[in-house]
């Protein structure tokens, strides 16, 4: 997992309440072998206008001018502006999948569903709740000013603007902790990484068998 | 202190410990087309190495058709899963037996037969019956798609030890009794869940004097029973079994291994968490009538009748699977007639038991009741071995369709399937709903059950041909 330290990010505002993962990932989608690749299609009735299957070429469908994340001034985004009770509905690990592929980092709203705001984490997103006040001043900035970055430290727990407007958000310890260094499941089990090369030396010393090519 | 042989096989791979949770050393990591695309993906998402290549053994077997192979894989879902499991093997640097590899097979046959299940290994791979690899005295688990990514960058599993059990089998086995036989008897003994949360150990002088093939078949169905793993001490018969193959160690190293694989066994006086005790000369050939492992009974025996059942919760499960199966309460196993014969899977398709079928079916002929009886070896070097002693010959002659190996109908993820409705005598492991395709009535039997029970065109006792 990709640490998560700083990220100075063009924002881009998806100004919808209750967005589930279905939208976020259509399900017709979810028979991929893959984990990775979803980006093209992340909110894929919102943001072409035919109807999307796997295996489709979307450089050559017709993607809807409307929707926001297809605004040129959006293009390159690694912050997604949301609404409320963002990422609901299923538990689906393609959601975050999709989002991450696209290019986003990091997700701020003022509330998010359960499992996605843990999902997020697994993946190396950082969803950011701010006070509904706050993502709405956000949201006239990021709209009004094109170019509009946001820079979030995770270290010190702040999202800043460039008119130098701080807000404070919390996130628990651990999940800090995991992400700032990059640990997943797997990384944690590689804070061990000396014990491991030990046990496997001890290991082939006695079963050398065991290590034959 | 006294230890079990579960004991001795855990302790000997802790890495560290922490918060009741271990970090266990994997030694083998055998790897399909089905539950590894993800966890390829995740490591090159991460930039991540596979920790010990060497490790890693893989094949498809899931998906593969068991038909003519020349034209590749017709269906494009299962064709992408299995140049998936190609290409991430390739760019990995993974051995992989590759569909048209003489050696390739079910990876729970592949494994064993290479020498690459090893004494005293610890054996993962993203699939439930890797249990099977414990006949070797070895600790084998199935694990998850995420445990298969973390097994490959760590070369470690974050596993809790659990319980031990032990399954003791003692005297002789009748004539025609086999090891499916046992299984089938004991999850009909403690049920599917009896064994959850527990490593089995099975033991006895009837296990003593299985073969590898049939331990093979015992440890496959330990999961069947509920336990994440089932295994049988080392003996002579599995380091004979053992001695030769590619991957076994040679000369002065052998040596070094057979005496350490001699020291693995249950200690005296080592303590069970539970004990469960079969009397061999008293199992008869199983069938199961249901939908569940559980639901198994004697071949002299009749379909329950859900009325004399007082628990309603089981009473209900067997009226659900009565229907399901499309049988009366009280008919007799013997007079349920089949429409089609599975000899395969993981659990039954090497070579002892492609010959104990054989024997069976040699100069009879498949009942004209039954639309297909196909014989699916375990691995190509199971096919050619049958095919030089004229197995193929017996079967094709009884009407019986040859095929090329693989997991096939066991699970029905390649073409190979029951049609709705359609009653099948299988020597797989799971009669689940649908399992061998939708609507698919599913009777789990012996091999040599299955081709007497395709010669006849239903169920016979094996005994009294």
């Amino acid at each position: 997992m990709q640490p998560f330290v700083t990220l100075d990010g063009l924002a881009v505002p998806l100004d919808r309440a209750n967005v589930d993962t279905d939208a976020i990932i259509p399900k017709q989608f979810l028979k991929s072998i893959k984990r990775s690749g979803f980006g093209p299609n992340a909110f894929d009735e919102w943001r072409y206008l035919d109807h999307g299957e796997p295996g489709m070429d979307n450089s050559q469908r017709k993607v809807n001018p409307d929707f926001v994340l297809n605004q040129p001034r959006y293009q390159g985004a690694e912050i997604l502006l949301a609404r409320e009770n963002f990422g609901c509905g299923s538990s689906r690990e393609h959601a975050p999948w999709a989002l991450l592929d696209y290019g986003f980092r990091a997700i701020v709203a003022p509330s998010f569903a359960d499992i996605f705001f843990n999902n997020c984490f697994k993946n190396g997103i950082l969803p950011v709740v701010l006070s509904a006040e706050a993502v709405d001043r956000l949201f006239k900035a990021v709209q009004t000013t094109p170019g509009y970055k946001i820079l979030i430290d995770l270290e010190k727990q702040t999202v800043q603007t460039p008119d130098g407007q701080a807000y404070s958000f919390e996130v628990d310890a651990f999940r800090k902790h995991c992400l700032l260094n990059g640990l997943d499941d797997i990384g944690l089990t590689l804070q061990h990484v000396d014990k491991i090369k030990a046990f496997e030396t001890q290991h082939k010393q006695t079963q050398p068998w065991l290590f034959n090519q | 202190m006294a230890k079990t042989l579960y004991d001795k096989l855990f302790d000997s791979h802790v890495v560290h410990e922490e918060n009741g949770a271990a970090l266990l050393y994997i030694d083998r990591h055998l790897v399909h087309e089905v539950t590894s695309p993800q966890a390829f993906e995740g490591l090159k998402l991460s930039a991540r190495k596979v920790w010990r290549v060497s490790s890693v053994l893989a094949v498809p077997d899931h998906n593969v058709p068991t038909t003519d192979r020349s034209k590749g894989i017709a269906d494009p879902v299962s064709r992408l899963q299995v140049e998936t499991l190609d290409n991430n093997c390739a760019e990995f640097g993974i051995t992989e037996f590759r569909m048209n590899d003489a050696r390739q097979g079910i990876v729970h046959v592949i494994g064993p037969e290479q020498g690459a299940t090893l004494p005293g290994m610890t054996v993962v791979c993203g699939d439930s019956h890797t249990s099977t690899h414990g006949a070797f005295g070895a600790l084998a688990h199935g694990i998850g798609t995420s445990e298969v990514e973390h097994v490959l960058a760590t070369q470690c599993l974050v596993q809790k030890k659990s319980k031990a059990m032990l399954v003791k089998v003692e005297g002789q086995l009748g004539r025609g009794i086999t090891a499916k036989d046992i299984a089938l008897a004991v999850i009909g003994k403690i049920g599917t869940a009896g064994g959850t949360g527990y490593a089995i150990e099975f033991a006895g002088s009837a296990i003593r004097g299985l073969s590898m093939e049939g331990r093979m078949t015992l440890c496959n169905m330990a999961i069947e029973a509920g336990a994440r793993a089932g295994m049988v001490a080392v003996d002579d018969t599995t380091i004979n079994y053992v001695k030769g193959r590619p991957y076994a160690p040679k000369a002065e190293q052998w040596d070094a291994a057979v005496a350490y694989w001699r020291t693995l066994h249950s200690d005296e006086g080592a303590k069970f968490d539970a004990v469960v005790e079969l009397d061999a000369a008293a199992i008869l050939p199983q069938v199961t009538w249901g939908t569940s492992p559980e639901m198994v009974t004697g071949i002299d025996g009749k379909v329950p009748d859900p009325a004399k059942e007082s628990d309603p919760t089981k009473r209900g499960g067997i009226e659900r699977a009565l229907e399901y199966m499309g049988l009366q309460a009280n008919t007799p196993i013997e007079q349920i007639h089949i429409d089609k014969v599975f000899i395969g899977s993981c659990t039954n398709s090497r070579i002892e038991d492609l010959r104990a079928a054989a024997a069976i079916a040699k100069g009879k002929h498949v009942a004209p009741n039954v639309k297909l009886a196909m014989v699916v070896p375990g691995s190509g070097l199971v096919k050619a071995q049958a095919e030089q002693e004229g197995l193929d010959k017996v079967f094709k002659d009884a009407g019986f369709e040859w095929r090329e190996p693989g997991c096939s109908m066991c699970l029905a993820m390649n073409a190979d399937r029951l049609e709705p409705g359609e009653r099948c005598a299988s020597t797989s492991n799971r009669n689940f709903e649908g399992r061998q395709g939708q609507g698919g009535r599913t009777h789990l039997v012996s091999p040599e059950m299955a081709a007497a029970a395709a010669v006849a065109g239903h169920f016979v006792d094996v005994r009294q041909l």
